[in-house]
């Protein structure tokens, strides 16, 4: 993942970082990925909380979980605790 | 003293991330689900800082930053410092009337590494001092980011890199330094323990060391599948392993009083429901060692060490179990 | 142009001044330890504090390396910082001060130039800044005490001025002058006041893609203090040497307005000659020696000699053009050197007004003498023999020694 890389002048004094890590997707990082049963899936939101990425979310409008493929490791934390085994971590 | 927040799953899952997605730990780092819940617990105007370390490092490869909160970063030894600074200044700004918002909170985060040892001096100085701010201890149990070296955090038969389970010794052979109760005995106003499989948990005491008036301590357990050799999807079950085992059992300490919470009470009034501690290191490849008929005393050993500081902890709190 | 403005004579020693110049300069916020000899600085301080005097944030940190962290961070958050040490303090400080330079953080700090040990030596010498010239800060060098007060209430202006943003040293020669009482004119609060101003901030582009403030602001937040990798770390440093390049103008401006209010000058700001337009034999030195070196030139002169002194007020950054011009005339030249560089030949300023140097076609015979490590007093007989030894050296032409050694018994 490279950038046009700024010289000297241009980039701002102290290293003030000037790029949200929203742009870098670590999605690609995933062997494995985490596919969610939507019968078995009771909404508890554990998954939303737990996963160390943020990369599970609650979608208020259409009052259901979404799972961002884009920032997802595959680590399976989602997958293990779930109450009611919903999520199965699937090869990518 | 505390506001006594009330939030349901949903609000949390709704609160959008000020510790955000697209950061390079690594699958199944526990640190970043404490990180995560800790600014969920955010209440307004904050003001973060971390020491060097895996948190600092993967929040902030330049130009990238992770960091929805005004954020600084200077070295490793000086969190406590930090914070200071931070405090020191919003104080006299507000004072001079430089600064218009009404409360701004200062979160300090650190590991392990940056606490137990070299960290300490800076952080008891920083609570001696009585600055109004929180420090979060991460606590994966070694320096992390530098390779998995053993730190004061890092328990008894434990190998790492500089306390290898080798032919003649088995890991480390010290014991975890008790930070939380050596941050007790400062007489700061509030220190807590917490572990992320008890989110709810976390979230509040977070939230009440953000709301203490003066220095609060919050010593959450971490689990890092990298340097523990655990399944990366096994990191929060870890956590409530741990709790479950009574290896790291949540209490708050209000000024100077031990309470126990919830998850560990449990425990205290039904001993039957304490786990061996064989069941969690079992888990873990850098216990793999103790499973060898050479070292299997070292887990009686960790046992016996987990009882007695688990009794001690309960005479604290005013309880006792029916041995 | 403004008018010398009036002042009142005060007795202080070179501590006393310097808290006196903190004092009034709207500092925000103080982290500071004690370490001998600046203890007077933070002791006079708490004072101030203790008695409402001053509006500032002192924070009596645990050690020198929580010192000027807290100084830096606080400067993050947006306010003016003020901290003071000497040589433990400031080599324990070490790692920090290049942290702090390098998050561009105009941290004032006062050094009472202190030995470092071992074996432990609480009296003056320079081997604690000296071991800092790499560090990024800008250090000034004070003669007296009057100048110590001059320079501290300067070095706001020069730290936090947009094209400098560097953290500044103002160094005084331990116990020489730090606790030697002295006139001290000191200038009115509120003419201090204006002089140093209110702070100001660049803006930077944060993450969020706007332009905003550089300082710690929930409303506008910034990351400061990210991991640079291989890719843009140089960048930072290069960018670090842009501020210390704008410091030479900027110190001269400074110290020129302060001039005219003051009424005082110490040279352009960077550089004060001595009786160096005509002067065949000169001595370089630092600190509060220059005075002894001035009454011995005085008396050269007397005899006809023409002897002279330049005398480096701003050692970083080092002015360069500055020195080149002043010794144009000079035929040989002796450096004083107030530490040693172990193992380098000679002291640090030895290596950098011979490198300076270097590049003239024509340059003079330039010698080193190390002197008055740990406190050791240089008087005028042994610096008339330094300028003894440059004129023999003019008279053979041949320089026997380049290193030597000061009050040394051998």
């Amino acid at each position: 993942m490279t950038t046009q890389e700024k010289g000297w002048k241009e980039i701002p004094p102290a290293g003030v970082c000037w790029k949200p890590s929203t742009e870098y997707l670590t999605g690609d990082w995933k062997t494995y990925k985490p596919v969610r049963d939507l019968e078995k899936c009771t909404r508890c939101l554990l998954c939303v909380i737990f996963c160390p990425d943020g990369a599970i979310h609650w979608n208020g409008e259409k009052e259901d979980i979404e799972f961002d493929y884009d920032f997802c490791k595959g680590c399976g934390i989602c997958a293990n605790e779930c109450p009611t085994e919903a999520i199965e971590m699937k090869l990518e | 003293m505390f506001s006594e927040w009330k939030f349901t799953a949903k609000d949390i899952a709704k609160k959008p991330d000020l510790f955000t997605s697209g950061h390079r730990a690594c699958a199944g780092c526990a640190p970043a689900t404490v990180l995560r819940l800790v600014m969920k617990a955010v209440r307004g105007p904050t003001i973060a800082t971390n020491v060097t370390g895996c948190m600092e490092v993967v929040s902030t490869i330049y130009p990238y930053t992770s960091w929805a909160v005004p954020w600084v970063h200077t070295a490793f030894e000086n969190a406590g410092a930090n914070a200071s600074g931070i405090e020191a200044a919003i104080k006299i700004l507000k004072k001079k009337g430089r600064i218009k918002q009404g409360q701004i909170d200062v979160i300090a985060f650190a590991g392990d590494g940056g606490t137990y040892d070299i960290g300490i001096q800076a952080l008891s100085g920083a609570v001696e001092r009585g600055h109004d701010f929180l420090y979060v201890l991460y606590d994966n149990e070694a320096y992390m980011n530098t390779g998995i070296q053993r730190s004061g955090g890092t328990p008894h038969g434990a190998s790492t890199t500089t306390s290898p389970a080798g032919a003649v010794i088995p890991g480390k052979l010290e014991y975890k330094k008790p930070i939380a109760d050596i941050m007790v005995a400062h007489e700061m106003p509030y220190v807590a323990t917490a572990s992320p499989y008890y989110w709810r948990d976390l979230i509040t005491k977070a939230r009440k060391g953000i709301e203490v008036n003066g220095p609060a301590f919050l010593h959450a357990f971490a689990p890092c599948p990298r340097g523990w050799r655990s399944d990366p999807s096994k990191s929060i079950e870890l956590s409530r392993l741990a709790v479950e085992t009574c290896i790291f059992p949540l209490w708050e300490a209000v000024n100077g009083e031990y309470q126990l919470s919830a998850p560990s009470k449990v425990i205290a009034l039904r001993p039957d429901r304490e786990k061996p501690v064989k069941e969690y290191l079992q888990m873990q490849g850098r216990f793999r060692h103790l499973f060898t008929p050479k070292f299997e005393k070292v887990t009686e050993q960790i046992q016996r060490i987990t009882d007695e500081r688990w009794q001690r902890l309960l005479k604290k709190c005013g309880m006792s179990t029916t041995a | 142009m403004e008018s010398v403005v009036k002042q009142k004579v005060l007795a202080l020693n070179g501590d006393e001044a310097v808290a006196y110049a903190a004092k009034q300069s709207d500092v925000d916020v103080v982290a500071a330890y004690p370490v001998t000899p600046q203890t007077i600085i933070v002791e006079k301080f708490s004072e101030y504090v203790a008695n409402g005097e001053v509006e500032t944030e002192f924070v009596c940190v645990e050690s020198e390396h929580s010192a000027m962290t807290a100084c830096l961070t606080a400067s993050a958050t947006g306010a003016r910082t003020f901290t003071a040490t000497a040589a433990p303090g400031l080599a324990l400080m070490h790692e920090m001060l290049f942290v702090a330079s390098g998050c561009r953080a105009p941290v004032v700090m006062a050094v009472a130039n202190r030995a470092l040990s071992a074996p432990i030596n609480i009296h003056g010498d320079h081997s604690d800044t000296m071991a800092e010239r790499d560090s990024g800060w800008i250090q000034i060098y004070a003669e007296n005490s009057q100048e110590a007060y001059d320079s501290v209430v300067q070095a706001f202006r020069i730290a936090e001025n947009m094209e400098v943003l560097l953290p500044v040293i103002v160094g005084l020669d331990g116990f020489t002058l730090s606790h030697t009482l002295e006139n001290v004119h000191g200038l009115p609060d509120g003419v201090v006041r204006k002089f140093v101003g209110t702070r100001q901030f660049p803006l930077v582009t944060s993450h969020e893609g706007k332009p905003v403030p550089f300082k710690l602001d929930p409303e506008k937040p910034i990351t400061i203090g990210p991991l640079a990798l291989q890719n843009y770390y140089f960048e930072f440093k290069r960018q670090q040497e842009d501020g210390m390049t704008n410091a030479l103008k900027i110190i001269r401006q400074v110290h020129k307005e302060y001039a005219q209010i003051s009424g005082r000058q110490y040279g352009d700001g960077l550089l004060e000659p001595y009786n160096l337009e005509d002067a065949e034999i000169a001595v370089i030195c630092l600190g509060s020696t220059a005075g002894t070196v001035k009454t011995v030139v005085n008396d050269l002169r007397a005899e006809g000699v023409k002897a002279g002194l330049l005398r480096i007020r701003t050692f970083r950054p080092l002015p360069v053009e500055g020195i080149i011009k002043a010794l144009q005339n000079v035929k040989a030249v002796a450096v004083m050197d107030r530490s040693m560089s172990f193992g380098g030949h000679g002291g640090p300023v030895f290596h950098e007004v011979r490198h300076v140097l270097y590049d003239v076609s024509e340059h003079p015979y330039v010698v080193n003498y190390i002197y008055g490590l740990g406190g050791r007093d240089t008087g005028p007989s042994q610096i008339r023999e330094i300028y003894e030894d440059l004129q023999r050296i003019l008279q053979t032409q041949r320089v026997e020694k380049p290193v030597q050694y000061v009050g040394l018994r051998e």
